[in-house]
């Protein structure tokens, strides 16, 4: 009976040990220019989530997918982000949890409070920045699968198909064919 | 069939609410004129103007919260929420001041108000007074009252009755509780922030993690514990009788089991708690008491899903609605 679009905490898979292993000695320059790439992408397509974050525009915010050999440096104000192999000190906040619950909070089909409820999510740092954060995110209803296809061009519609399948995979949801929100 | 009434604080919420079967949608402008002035969240006079367009192209209402109480040195603040919400086309207004009230009934007499649950009416003679003064057409029923005394509160009073049914449970008398207040200097009903995140920090140890509020360790969680709200109410304390929550444990409301009873006691609108929850409790929980809804009407047994991931501390309780201490 629940909405098909949302995942229900408590439920969702992590990568494998030995992948995460195998992920390691990737370089993360790619990853980094991909994922800018995407950063700008929303930043011009959503000027209004960044109003969300109000006086914490400029914080830093360090992510750390607990399953992943890396982790992620984002600010919003400019658009920054850098991938990491360890998260730097000075941060104004820190958030760790599982790929998939991060792909699912970014996309709105979770509930950050009940990942904390569960334990599923953990915060460090300015609570306050990370909530304007997560509501801000919460509202934009962002569909990581377009803004990644974008960056393909005249290849975005099979590149779209292709991470809709991978999203499946990672956040457990049906990937080709899935009903947009 | 009894309303159902639905928080959204954010626009996007507010139509993952209308597209999961609220009859009725709650939110408040990102001000300390309401009850959840959290970062980033609630609206801007034009995503409420745009909000209840949306709704109202729907067939949904839009209540806009103005519930907290006006500071006397700024009450231009709540004057012009008030004015700006009734200019946008909200439904009714909820609100909790004697003074707003009467700002509003005066100024607006043709704009139907809600009595706030922050208003804490909890007795016949309350509603009256707020129904005959002000003109009031609802009141929200403090969580503090049986299913029986909901059903005679109803009974004697001139005005709709609504209630809580899921979220978030305060244990104190709404609208009138200053532990937050006590930690931080600021509260639900002046500022409209219980436990400020501005107050908040959760420190990670080997133990697990320690949440502290205003500089106060209020719990401590083991690592696969499940966690509340940083609130002082459900803080774990040490006493001489021994450690423990000493207010009350880290639950939610789930009233899903007393529909019925709900019904039967004549109330008009039933509400769930959480403007301050994202897309995904809203779509659930709404489907959830949508569908329960509609079995109570059918008189079918409701294949209900369970909410526990959405509660405080992975637990529900009836609250008061059952009272078992009496």
């Amino acid at each position: 009976m629940n909405d098909p679009s949302a995942a229900s905490p408590g439920q969702l898979p992590t990568i494998p040990p030995l992948v995460a292993i195998a992920m390691r000695p990737l370089p993360l320059l790619p990853l980094q220019l991909v994922l800018t790439g995407v950063l700008q992408r929303i930043h011009r397509r959503n000027p209004a989530l960044f109003d969300r974050l109000g006086a914490h525009a400029r914080a830093r915010f360090g992510i750390k997918p607990i399953d992943l050999p890396f982790a992620f440096v984002v600010g919003a104000r400019p658009p920054r982000l850098s991938v990491v192999r360890e998260l730097p000190a000075g941060l104004d906040a820190r958030i760790a949890a599982s790929l998939a619950n991060l792909l699912a909070l970014l996309e709105g089909r979770v509930d950050g409070d009940a990942l904390m409820f569960s334990r599923e999510l953990v915060i460090e740092g300015d609570v306050e920045a990370v909530l304007a954060l997560r509501n801000a995110i919460d509202d934009a209803q962002l569909d990581l699968a377009t803004e990644l296809s974008s960056l393909f061009g005249p290849l975005g519609a099979p590149a779209r198909r292709a991470f809709e399948a991978a999203r499946g995979r990672v956040i457990g949801l049906p990937g080709q064919g899935e009903s947009s929100r | 069939m009894m309303e159902l009434i639905c928080p959204a604080g954010t626009p996007a919420a507010l139509k993952s609410a209308i597209d999961a079967g609220a009859d009725a949608i709650y939110c408040g402008f990102a001000d300390e004129t309401n009850a959840r002035n959290f970062p980033g969240l609630n609206f801007s006079r034009d995503e409420l103007r745009k909000g209840i367009a949306l709704a109202h192209g729907r067939g949904a209402k839009v209540l806009v919260a103005i519930n907290t109480f006006p500071r006397a040195s700024a009450v231009d603040i709540w004057h012009r929420a008030v004015d700006d919400a009734v200019s946008a086309g909200a439904d009714a207004l909820i609100l909790a001041d004697i003074g707003l009230m009467d700002y509003t009934a005066r100024r607006h007499p043709n704009q139907r108000l809600h009595v706030s649950v922050q208003a804490a009416a909890a007795n016949p003679d309350a509603i009256a007074f707020y129904a005959e003064t002000f003109g009031a057409k609802r009141v929200v029923l403090p969580r503090v009252l049986s299913v029986p005394e909901i059903a005679e509160i109803t009974r004697e009073s001139a005005c709709e009755t609504e209630v809580f049914v899921f979220g978030g449970l305060c244990v104190m008398a709404e609208g009138r509780c200053s532990l937050s207040s006590y930690a931080t200097g600021k509260s639900p009903n002046m500022q409209g922030v219980c436990s400020p995140p501005s107050h908040v920090t959760y420190e990670q140890t080997t133990d697990g993690t320690k949440s502290s509020l205003g500089g106060f360790a209020i719990n401590r969680f083991a690592v696969s514990e499940p966690a509340g709200y940083p609130t002082l109410c459900k803080g774990r304390f040490s006493t001489a009788q021994g450690a423990g929550y000493i207010f009350e444990d880290p639950v939610s409301l789930d009233a899903t089991t007393l529909l019925r009873g709900m019904r039967d006691a004549g109330v008009t609108a039933l509400k769930i708690e959480g403007r301050q929850r994202g897309r995904a409790y809203v779509e659930s929980v709404v489907r959830h008491f949508r569908h329960a809804l509609a079995s109570l009407e059918s008189g079918t047994e409701a294949d209900i899903a369970s909410l526990k991931p959405f509660t405080e501390g992975q637990a529900s309780t009836l609250g008061a609605y059952r009272k078992t201490w009496r």
